[in-house]
């Protein structure tokens, strides 16, 4: 481990990536640009959260991973193996005791506090990107807050199914300025974008860090007639019956059955614990 | 009667090379301009300075807003001359595929401009889409249909549509019957006509086909080389040429 300066970057590359962070808190919402660096891993992996996490942790920090709200997955693993090695950082799979959490896709269903900092991996941090493909005309709607355009994807989207059928990766406005790719996350996790942790967005190909201070004003965009709606699965998770979390659905066989679990593995964990049955679980038992 | 527009000596050079100099004219409310000329005179270039899309190396463009009278659109900043863009004026480009949104359907196409001054009721923006399609006579049952599934005629109508749904004062025009067949193109001079006096609209029609000035435009500018060479109302200017080139380009038109 002493091979490495602490959590792999070295102090420059950090400092750089903090006035960036800052510059993103003030301007909540706005896309920083900074000069991603090469990380050991392949862009898509969360090479930005990496940076971000990079530049934020302390010795005295601790990290949780979690990938599409698993703290198990390859990419948990192996980006919190990353900072064991490099920042000698303690990890943690709960929720609570994380003080820096990155996360790849989901927001954790417990709530954050005001002393945890929650990282997000960023695939595309620009909202118009697939309805302007020119870089130069998005910045211009950006800062002359020309955003009629994103409610014409959702005019199609309506027209054709009836409903925003967008459900990950919901655009959001936030602080009454920009609007902000909120990373893939489902549109569930969506009001909880208001809360009382700071938020930093990563990403590491399109060089670009944005963040939404604790307490920032988060609205999804919607029409009058057609609101807004955080969705989710229409089920109970099966190992702990909660009914308030994003569920992941699991294809048991061939003959058609299926489960239902929280997508939050250490959620589920604790309310397991707790003594909280599901559907499955039961069964198991009896 | 204040103008509507007002140009006073719009120059505009690429490097050593003139694109047009020294245009000086006024439009009124409900006018119809026609710029005439053959390629390379510098008509587009005067169309797209006075739209705002190329910046004029000299001279004023005044247009009446409504908010605030008079006002150089060439000085004024950006976001007011994109405000400006999106609510008084439009602008027909002459192949539809440049002003539509080709992956976005008919509807949304006829709504951007809705959703880009604050409407945010669905159904509202709905009604007017259908409701402007039966105006350029598109079916309504095509309301959802991506314009990659229009012939070009329906194209350019809905492109029209488009531009028109938020009531513009003001219209620019480059060619925009060009690429059309002739039956085609008729029904479009129609439909335009029919629209211009039925808004009260005034507009600023590019072109080098003079049966579309004869039909539309009110009055007529001759360019040449960059400059304007001939000057006034159209059937005085294509009955009574008196400038050489006027007379050359009145001349070139094939009888049947």
């Amino acid at each position: 481990m002493s091979e490495y300066n602490f959590a792999y970057l070295d102090e420059q590359t950090k400092r750089m990536i903090r006035r960036a962070i800052l510059k993103g808190l003030a301007v909540p919402g706005y896309q920083v640009p900074f000069a991603s660096r090469e990380m050991p891993m392949p862009y898509g992996w969360g090479t930005g959260g990496v940076q971000v996490s990079a530049a934020t942790l302390t010795p005295e920090d601790t990290f949780k991973v979690i990938d599409q709200g698993a703290d198990d997955t390859t990419n948990a693993v192996s980006i919190r193996k990353f900072f064991e090695n490099t920042a000698g950082v303690e990890t943690t799979e709960e929720t609570e005791k994380a003080t820096v959490i990155q996360t790849r896709h989901r927001i954790p269903e417990a709530k954050l506090s005001e002393d945890q900092i929650l990282v997000y991996q960023v695939p595309i941090p620009e909202p118009l990107r697939f309805l302007e493909p020119r870089e130069t005309e998005t910045r211009k709607m950006h800062s002359l807050e020309e955003y009629g355009l994103m409610h014409v994807k959702l005019y199609e989207d309506i027209s054709q199914h009836g409903a925003i059928s967008t459900s990950y990766a919901y655009p959001v406005k936030v602080s009454d300025r920009y609007v902000m790719e909120p990373s893939p996350i489902p549109k569930f996790d969506n009001p909880k974008l208001e809360m009382d942790a700071i938020q930093l967005f990563g990403a590491g190909r399109e060089q670009r860090i944005y963040a939404v201070p604790p307490h920032t004003k988060v609205v999804s965009l919607d029409f009058e007639d057609y609101p807004f709606e955080a969705t989710k699965a229409d089920h109970p998770c099966d190992l702990c019956g909660a009914e308030d979390s994003y569920l992941d659905e699991v294809i048991m066989d061939d003959a058609g059955n299926r489960m239902f679990v929280c997508s939050d593995t250490d959620y589920c964990r604790s309310r397991c614990t707790a003594g909280h049955v599901g559907r499955l679980a039961e069964e198991g038992a009896a | 009667m204040t103008p509507l527009l007002q140009v006073k000596g719009i120059e505009k050079r690429y490097g050593a090379r003139i694109g047009c100099t020294d245009v000086n004219f006024d439009l009124y409310p409900g006018e119809v301009m026609g710029i005439v000329g053959e390629s390379g005179s510098g008509k587009s270039t005067l169309l797209n300075c006075m739209a705002g899309h190329l910046e004029p190396d000299a001279g004023q463009v005044v247009f009446d807003t409504r908010a605030g009278g008079p006002m150089d659109t060439v000085t004024m900043t950006e976001p007011e001359r994109r405000m400006l863009g999106r609510t008084d004026w439009a602008f027909v480009h002459q192949h539809a595929r440049d002003g539509l949104r080709m992956s976005v359907s008919a509807g949304g196409n006829i709504g951007e401009r809705l959703m880009a001054v604050g409407d945010r009721h669905y159904g509202a923006i709905r009604d007017k889409a259908v409701d402007w399609l039966g105006r350029v006579e598109i079916d309504e049952s095509r309301v959802d249909d991506r314009p990659t599934a229009f012939s070009g005629g329906m194209q350019q109508r809905l492109q029209i549509a488009r531009n028109l749904v938020t009531g513009p004062r003001l219209v620019f025009m480059d060619e925009p019957t060009g690429g059309l067949d002739v039956s085609v193109q008729a029904r479009l001079l129609d439909l335009l006509r029919g629209l211009v006096r039925e808004m009260g609209l005034s507009a600023i029609i590019v072109t080098h086909d003079l049966a579309v000035v004869r039909l539309l435009a009110d009055r007529l500018m001759v360019m040449k080389s960059g400059h304007v060479v001939e000057a006034g109302l159209t059937d005085q200017v294509l009955d009574d040429p008196q400038h050489g080139y006027t007379q050359l380009l009145v001349s070139s038109v094939l009888q049947v």
